[in-house]
């Protein structure tokens, strides 16, 4: 048994911490989330020099034939780093959906734009409020309906959907089936809007259709099952995002309170303060732990795979919320300021957890398949 | 990243398994273990001494002492195949998880050869006595003296909550030597034979009414010299050698309350509708499994830790935490589930045989033992965290001088 990243899959996590510590500072990501930039274009341009959106991509489409383990260390490093950059819409999402169903001609188009990160896709799935209510999964997408390789209809939140050029789409197709489009968002029949949202350090976005043109994924057959086989890969990619946000969040804290003095000795000697360190440590290390069975299972495409997803997921959503919040309360009032990085792991908290489904629907999910495992 | 054994190891899996299957009752096929009185005490040391006679038996202890002589990955093995079975090992826990190490690290060869195949085979049972009256979680607070008295040691006090004193022959007891130095330097740690006019146990009635517990008074019991562990003086280092064994042999076993739980989610109906419907139950399955997988993939990540040569640390103290907590919590969630009935514990009429109603009441205890919720976080905090310690009064202070409150 060896249940930890090889030497070589740490040596990337190594490589990319200390490229992301000198290339994203919360400098970077305040540069973001002060203006009207959808992201940091300098930042993206170095990560896709460095081969990270190529890493998964299969060599003959232009890619490094690396796989999910690798992507999984780099998925970490982004998450500590709070990277301000397209990299889950367009590689764990769209990238992943057209590799893993894409017809050949599709995989030709996309993926070495994809890799050579000159195409960003993202995936456009949610349309409006709601998550799971009285047992039932909401967002079943009656809001974008196909007709003769058109799109109708309306989705948001869509993840970099106004600066995405294409987005992996869900609608209903005439006979009520949910089924995967790749569409051109560069149309003119798409109407694309900015929404403010909690980090905008990411950028979120409403998408119009009318009539708008759309090839099906794949073969056409591409729907319900396939959509949630993406889900799952994304959460635990996701969950890899949220521990790295967890672990940042958590020593900054720690470093905070070590210094800061209050009744003539450092805040953290106080039980208070440290209690609640070794509660964030727990989450973190039952999420890590977690987020390791997910990359396992991912990575050897295991049968416990979908209750492996949704448990990575739950688990870095909880530990995420729980360790962001708390850093406020131990940073005292600084950790209320706009200047205090506190507020940028807790907005990305908030976004990470509402990417790929909320808390609530991720719960429901492991109850599902853990009852119906053997 | 994977979980393959390597052939060696597959190899012995599958000896423990089919040894396993002849000689112990699978866990699906037998709910419950009554687990009463002398009999069943009697049954373990039938079980144990056969394990040992197989070779099963502190695999990775040197055969001379009464080992297998194999590796930490070899325990691991056993450890993940025995929990499919109902055993009653968990007389001997103490014994060959906590005191064996440290006799192992602080003994003569003499006394090493002498005690502990007898204890790896289950033919002496050992317990721990460290905690007192007036010293719990500041267990260096204690008190019960040993003074010099020839080539022996007398040793004079009361030591508390000591688990299986009643069926034990031998002890490892923390004692002070001197009072005159601070806490933590005036401490001698020993092994004492329990089965002496100076020793007498009485058991601790729990708030739950059963009596896992003991309290062990010490009237003049006599210790030679040669079962003295480490230095005079240098108890504190063996203390620690014990717990922190102590916390690894409890983080496989440490109660969730998960797999009960998920057995009653799968086969409860109320109001005529299954429990597995109910978005409440749901909700709280989830979160409570998702901490019951990250312990266990949390444990696996410590055994590929240890089996590349590292130390399991202090990180062991988090299996016990969680567990802890969450076996109160889901004692309660499910007793409140069952509505007014919930209070019933009659084991006809309460689900799971009043499971749940007997942890209610023996959870809070789970919490305390082997070091509480609050000690645990401090662990944490400052061995894996590195946060400073709180200000002590008591620092620097000799032992004797140190306030003790109204008495």
């Amino acid at each position: 048994m060896n249940f930890e990243f090889s030497e070589e899959q740490q040596f990337i996590r190594d490589q990319a911490r200390n490229f992301l510590a000198q290339e994203c500072t919360t400098q970077t990501v305040r540069a973001v989330l002060d203006t009207e930039a959808a992201f940091d274009g300098d930042l993206w341009q170095k990560i896709v020099e460095l081969g990270w959106t190529a890493m998964a991509i299969p060599e003959e489409h232009g890619g490094l034939g690396l796989g999910y383990l690798e992507l999984c260390v780099i998925a970490e490093e982004l998450g500590r780093a709070l990277a301000p950059v397209p990299f889950s819409s367009s590689v764990y999402l769209a990238t992943e959906a057209i590799k893993r169903w894409g017809s050949a001609e599709q995989q030709q188009q996309y993926l070495p734009g994809l890799a050579s990160g000159e195409l960003i896709g993202t995936l456009a799935h949610w349309d409006g409020l709601g998550g799971v209510s009285n047992g039932k999964h909401s967002g079943d997408n009656d809001g974008v309906r196909a007709s003769d390789g058109k799109l109708s209809g309306c989705k948001w939140p869509v993840a970099d959907g106004d600066s995405a050029h294409f987005a992996v789409t869900s609608a209903r197709d005439e006979s009520g089936e949910l089924r995967l489009y790749i569409l051109d968002l560069e149309q003119a029949s798409v109407t694309r809007q900015v929404l403010p949202s909690v980090d905008p350090s990411r950028s979120q976005a409403r998408l119009d259709f009318e009539g708008a043109s759309a090839a099906a994924l794949g073969d056409g057959t591409v729907g319900e099952s396939e959509l949630a086989q993406l889900l799952d890969s994304a959460a635990i990619l996701l969950a890899f995002e949220q521990i790295g946000g967890c672990q940042a969040a958590m020593d900054s804290g720690i470093a905070y309170t070590r210094e800061r003095y209050a009744f003539g000795r450092p805040v953290a000697s106080f039980q208070a303060i440290k209690h609640k360190f070794a509660d964030m440590f727990v989450a973190l290390e039952l999420a890590r732990s977690n987020a390791y069975y997910g990359a396992w299972a991912l990575s050897s495409d295991a049968p416990d795979l979908p209750l492996a997803a949704a448990t990575a997921r739950v688990s870095a959503s909880d530990a995420f919320y729980l360790i962001s919040k708390e850093n406020i309360q131990a940073h005292g009032g600084m950790g209320f300021t706009w200047e205090f990085d506190c507020h940028l792991y807790y907005r990305r908290a908030q976004l990470l957890s509402a990417q790929v489904g909320t808390a609530p629907h991720w719960k429901d999910l492991v109850a599902q398949r853990l009852l119906h495992a053997a | 990243m994977d979980f393959e054994d390597t052939p060696e190891l597959a190899d012995f899996r599958a000896r423990v398994r089919s040894w396993l299957d002849a000689n112990a009752v699978r866990r699906t096929d037998q709910l419950f273990m009554s687990m009463e009185g002398e009999e069943a005490f009697r049954e373990a040391k039938a079980w144990y001494k056969a394990k040992a006679d197989a070779g099963f038996a502190c695999l990775s202890w040197p055969s001379e002492y009464g080992g297998a002589g194999l590796t930490s990955l070899h325990d691991v093995v056993w450890a993940q195949e025995v929990e499919n079975y109902r055993t009653r090992d968990g007389y001997f826990v103490i014994g060959i998880g906590n005191c064996g190490p440290a006799i192992q690290h602080f003994s003569t060869e003499d006394v090493k050869r002498e005690l502990l195949p007898r204890m790896a085979s289950a033919e002496d049972v050992w317990c721990q006595l460290f905690s007192e009256p007036s010293a719990g979680s500041d267990v260096a607070g204690l008190r019960t003296r040993a003074e010099r008295d020839g080539d022996n040691w007398k040793i004079n006090g009361q030591k508390i909550w000591t688990s299986g004193a009643q069926y034990s022959d031998y002890g490892v007891v923390l004692t002070r030597t001197d009072p005159d130095v601070s806490k933590y330097r005036g401490l001698t740690l020993f092994m004492i034979d329990m089965r002496q006019p100076g020793v007498e146990v009485r058991p601790i009635k729990q708030m739950d009414g059963g009596q896992h517990f003991n309290e062990v008074y010490f009237q003049d019991a006599i210790i030679p010299d040669s079962y003295r562990l480490g230095e005079v003086g240098g108890g504190w280092t063996g203390a620690l050698t014990v717990l922190m064994s102590e916390r690894l042999a409890i983080s496989g076993i440490q109660p969730t309350g998960f797999p009960q739980f998920l057995d009653l989610v799968r086969s409860l109906e109320l109001n005529g509708e299954p429990i597995a419907d109910d978005p409440i139950v749901r909700e709280r399955l989830a979160t409570w499994y998702s901490q019951y997988a990250g312990l266990q993939a949390a444990n696996k990540r410590m055994i590929t830790a240890v089996a590349k040569g590292g130390v399991a640390g202090a990180e062991a103290s988090l299996g016990k935490l969680v567990g802890a907590v969450m076996n109160q919590e889901i004692a309660n969630f499910c007793c409140q589930l069952f509505g007014p009935a919930g209070i019933v514990s009659d084991e006809n009429l309460s689900p799971e045989r009043g499971h749940f109603q007997h942890a209610v009441l023996f959870s809070p205890g789970v919490r305390l033992a082997g070091g509480t919720d609050e000690v645990m976080r401090n662990i944490i905090a400052e061995q894996v965290l590195g946060l400073p310690q709180e200000p002590r009064a008591d620092k620097g202070m000799a032992f004797k001088d140190i306030p003790t409150g109204p008495s």
